[in-house]
């Protein structure tokens, strides 16, 4: 035996066979290893390694002012980027004390369950593809090249978005992105309807995803799940619900849950939220109208004007008065004062809470920022949940726990 | 139950044990004894009025300039029962960083601890299996404290002082 070689102990005479799935292997959707031990097509024990794209968000954080840290973490959850810049904004405006116009609520739910729809049907229609029904999948493409058309209308980017400022938006939504909003909720229910009538029945997807990769309520809270999966598992815990943000509170929608935590279990609860996520845009639409109905000016609120100390000036006027280049300047050399203070603050991200917890010690730049990352919190089950079963049932479960390669690295 | 109801009934069951309780932005936070706080947590956990029993976060913060309790770990507890949120911490000194693991309460602490551990080199006495997550395992120091820096030392434009500190950090 080469000299190079260093197998275990005993490991010649052992009776499992050992083998990589990963990092880059095309059914783990991203960069995932896991050294499974198989006996024939049966798990007997996996260990994960995660890291692989690490790049040192939280070290980076504190040496950049506060609003450079929101393309930061844009990079976490890279299918709703959108949810992750609100929740990061919506921090400091708790610990600056800024209290956002009902209109800018408004607003920023649209968008944050704009992205809780692309993020879902990602998710939803990978499980499709990891049991072999590449169709779903092409179908439900299409509407996500809309949302983040609305996107780019609304801000002009559309994966790693950097939409919104601290107290608001950057700028007014434009008529268009009014008009993308309308023309994706006239379509996209029948669109839905479709993809779940591919699969939602489908007798061959039933016997892949039922009884595979489940996990009871009492063990995933153990894990500290969060988001589809916890509930997928029969805890109603929604952060959206629980500790309301962005006046979540005046909307009339239901949690859905699950009973086994199973992959199909999953899938149905992430398939329900788009249609909450459906009704509660329609409700902000009509919240936003009545808004400007009673009182015209409404129309031109898209920030909270307490925070216009965080908040870039208009271009033009940047070009054209004293005081907003003076402002501009000041604010991206962040020499805006926050005042020390201690927080954690929360949202419902696309797969679980994400959290923020922010020190500030009265420096342009955080003295210590945690992300809470859902996905690196629940992903050390999946040793646990896959244990046992085949080899075939652990990628599917890997797919419906919706993992983000970005977010569980940071 | 309030906020001030949860910490005076850990009051009564820690006596002289807790310091700096307070409430800000929705979170009462506590502080207690490094060598207690799995009987803290335990006691939060099996309390049938509190029921904290979900661990939101784990985490820890580097304060350099602390004699002899440089680092400080945080945990962020939710009880689902009250729907209350608590934060409890507790300073170690950086040369002994010496904390229980809580991964035998909580099933989710196991990587966070790793990953506490591999940021700032807290040492969970009893973790199952620590060590290194998302850096390299061949990394011999702790790279979130706060001496080492994250841009090139040498560069002006990019000292504390621009970010409104005075002077260096460490």
């Amino acid at each position: 035996m080469s000299a190079h070689i260093h197998l275990d102990e005993a490991s010649i005479q052992k009776q499992t066979t050992t083998l990589n799935l990963g990092p880059t292997h095309p059914a783990t959707h991203g960069v995932f290893q896991n050294i499974l031990e198989m006996d024939g097509e049966r798990i007997v024990s996996a260990v994960p390694t995660v890291g692989y794209i690490h790049r040192a968000f939280e070290k980076i954080a504190e040496r950049r002012p506060y609003y450079q840290i929101t393309p930061l973490t844009d990079r976490l959850n890279y299918c709703s980027s959108p949810i992750n810049n609100m929740g990061w904004h919506i921090t400091v405006e708790r610990l600056l004390g800024i209290k956002t116009p009902k209109r800018v609520d408004y607003l920023r739910v649209i968008i944050m369950e704009l992205s809780r729809i692309a993020d879902h049907l990602v998710c939803n229609s990978v499980i499709g593809v990891d049991t072999g029904a590449l169709t779903s999948f092409v179908y439900v493409f299409e509407f996500r090249e809309h949302i983040y058309e609305i996107f780019e209308a609304v801000c002009g980017s559309r994966l790693t978005t950097n939409i919104g400022r601290f107290g608001g938006f950057e700028r007014n939504f434009p008529q268009e992105a009014f008009d993308k909003i309308n023309k994706f909720l006239e379509a996209f229910p029948r669109g839905m309807k479709e993809f779940e009538s591919l699969l939602t029945r489908n007798r061959i997807f039933m016997e892949r995803t039922m009884g595979v990769g489940g996990i009871s309520a009492e063990r995933a809270l153990n894990y500290s799940f969060t988001g589809p999966n916890l509930r997928a598992a029969g805890v109603d815990y929604d952060v959206r619900v629980a500790q309301p943000y962005s006046s979540y509170e005046d909307f009339d929608f239901k949690i859905p849950v699950g009973t086994t935590g199973d992959v199909y279990d999953r899938f149905l609860v992430r398939n329900q939220e788009i249609w909450e996520s459906v009704s509660i845009i329609k409700q902000a639409l009509e919240k936003i109208a009545a808004l400007e109905a009673a009182d015209p000016s409404q129309k031109e609120v898209f920030y909270a004007p307490e925070a216009d100390k965080y908040h870039l000036p208009p271009k033009e006027d940047v070009y054209t008065k004293m005081e907003a280049l003076i402002f501009h300047f000041k604010m991206v050399m962040g020499e805006i004062e926050v005042l020390p203070g201690e927080i954690y603050s929360a949202v419902e991200g696309g797969n679980g809470e994400v959290g923020y917890y922010l020190i500030s010690d009265g420096g342009r730049t955080p003295y210590r920022l945690h992300f809470r990352r859902p996905c690196f919190i629940y992903y050390q089950a999946y040793p646990e949940i896959i244990q046992g079963s085949l080899l075939s049932d652990a990628v599917v479960t890997m797919s419906s726990l919706n993992l983000i390669a970005g977010e569980l690295d940071a | 139950m309030t906020h001030e109801q949860i910490i005076e009934t850990l009051e009564a069951a820690f006596a002289g044990q807790l310091s700096d309780c307070d409430t800000a932005h929705g979170i009462s936070a506590i502080t207690i004894p490094a060598a207690s706080n799995l009987k803290v947590l335990q006691f939060l956990y099996d309390s049938e009025d509190l029921q904290f029993r979900f661990l939101t976060d784990l985490t820890a913060v580097h304060y350099p300039n602390r004699t002899n309790e440089e680092l400080c770990v945080v945990y962020h507890l939710h009880s689902l029962h009250l729907n209350k949120r608590l934060r409890i911490k507790l300073y170690v000194p950086v040369a002994a960083p010496k904390v229980f693991t809580a991964s035998k309460l909580f099933s989710g602490a196991n990587w966070m601890e790793r990953e506490t551990f591999d940021f700032y080199g807290v040492d969970f006495v009893g973790h199952p299996n620590l060590k290194r997550i998302l850096n390299v395992d061949e990394m011999d120091y702790f790279p979130m404290r706060k001496e080492y820096p994250m841009e090139d030392p040498t560069r002006i434009d990019k000292d504390d002082e621009m970010f409104g500190r005075g002077g260096t950090i460490c």
